[in-house]
């Protein structure tokens, strides 16, 4: 080996920056033939894959774009629907809330008017049977009375026209004495 | 070290290791990359992530970062392809049994960096017109009375100094790291040999200093391959925006 390197070293006037023109020759095709795969094959390969990997990228990002838009679109929507249902529902309550005390109001009304009106018919019948009683009494206090008042003074007394007319005398009195005292 | 001419191919030149090497780059490359996109999808699987993290690299990593604007993609192909070749036929060298980085050779190196050097030359004129050259060699907000020193220089290091240091620093970190890898070796081998136990014994010192410099020169092989490319895709923007320069 060491033999190998100073023979290579003595071999003498070959100078390195002295270059073989058959390897620059190779090295050339080379080159060029590996330029020629790569500029043929190999980067446009590669760029259309980078290429439909960013389509692929900033194609899902629009997608997602447009998902999110349609979302919030749909929950704009449900929001105003849902504003609207509440609305409609006050309205309801609402009117329910009228209708209610306008029956209410009619139902009191009605009673009123129905206990009015049983009021009055129990007084009218009041009032005609107190002047039936008024009458059937009038007309037996009389009897008696004149019966009464006939048998303590005696038989004189029963001529009926007159005994008729002092009772109605008598009774108008009092009446009028009746009267005067409610007043 | 190097193994005959393969071929008696030409008069004095042979068919040698290092030209098998470049070829069996380009088929390694095409093949990767050609399986790793062929099943595309969108959801990438394992050998599809690679391709694609390693395509990325140069594309977003290098191209779009330096050149940029709408048009970068253009240049991707070059620049993909140089840092892959130049990648994998440095990183032989650190490979048991091949261990010959392909640019530890000149005329690979110099061929690539002719072609950056056209390239670049090319767009600039495509782009400005024959004012490239004025533009590139003219500094603006320069004081007139400055310039006849500024546009000589301004013309060796742009267009006569470029092409060289751009391949010869790939080619010398080869030439070095092949060459530190190969004496070490040959140290060890030399010191293996000897007769004193002793001297015998420091030889596992120069391994350990040869494994050092082995995981150096690995690292190196992977950062020429990344300057190379960086550096081509600088130029490669300094030629399309020449008039904001």
């Amino acid at each position: 080996m060491a033999q190998l390197i100073i023979s290579a070293a003595t071999e003498g006037e070959v100078n390195p920056l002295m270059p073989n023109i058959w390897e620059m020759g190779v090295v050339l095709v080379g080159f060029a033939i590996l330029m020629f795969i790569v500029v043929k094959f190999v980067v446009p390969m590669f760029e259309k894959t980078f290429a439909e990997r960013a389509e692929a990228i900033e194609g899902g990002i629009a997608k997602a774009e447009k998902a999110q838009a349609e979302a919030s679109a749909a929950l704009e929507e449900y929001k105003q629907q849902l504003t609207d249902a509440r609305t409609e529902a006050n309205r309801i309550r609402e009117e329910a809330r009228a209708e209610g005390a306008q029956i209410l109001a009619d139902l009191k009304e009605k009673a009123a008017a129905e206990s009015a009106r049983i009021t009055a018919q129990a007084h009218a019948q009041i009032e005609s049977e107190r002047q039936a009683a008024v009458v059937s009494l009038r007309s037996e206090v009389g009897t008696l009375a004149t019966t009464l008042a006939g048998r303590i003074v005696g038989e004189s007394l029963n001529d009926d026209e007159r005994a008729a007319r002092v009772v109605d005398r008598f009774l108008a009195d009092l009446e009028t004495q009746n009267a005067g005292a409610a007043k | 070290m190097h193994l005959p001419a393969i071929l008696p191919w030409g008069a004095a030149e042979g068919f040698s290791k290092q030209m098998l090497l470049v070829l069996l780059s380009v088929a390694i490359i095409a093949t990767f990359f050609v399986l790793a996109a062929r099943k595309q999808q969108l959801v990438p699987g394992k050998l599809q992530f690679a391709g694609e993290a390693a395509y990325g690299f140069v594309r977003n990593g290098i191209a779009k970062d330096i050149i940029g604007g709408r048009d970068f993609i253009k240049y991707v192909p070059l620049l993909f392809s140089l840092f892959f070749f130049i990648l994998v036929n440095n990183i032989y060298g650190a490979i048991p049994l091949i261990q010959l980085p392909t640019f530890s050779h000149v005329g690979g190196a110099y061929v690539l960096a002719g072609l950056v050097y056209f390239t670049w030359i090319a767009i600039g004129v495509k782009k400005n017109g024959l004012r490239y050259f004025k533009l590139a060699t003219v500094p603006s907000g320069v004081p007139w009375f400055i310039l006849p020193i500024v546009i000589p220089i301004e013309i060796i290091s742009n267009f006569l100094v470029r092409p060289v240091t751009h391949s010869l620093r790939l080619f010398a970190t080869m030439l070095a790291g092949h060459l530190i890898v190969m004496i070490a070796g040959s140290g060890i081998e030399y010191l293996v040999m000897q007769e004193n136990i002793l001297l015998k014994g420091t030889s596992v010192l120069v391994l350990a200093g040869a494994i050092a410099m082995y995981m150096l020169e690995a690292l190196i092989m992977v950062l020429q391959a990344y300057v190379f490319t960086l550096l081509t895709a600088i130029y490669i923007e300094g030629a399309l925006h020449a008039d904001s320069h």
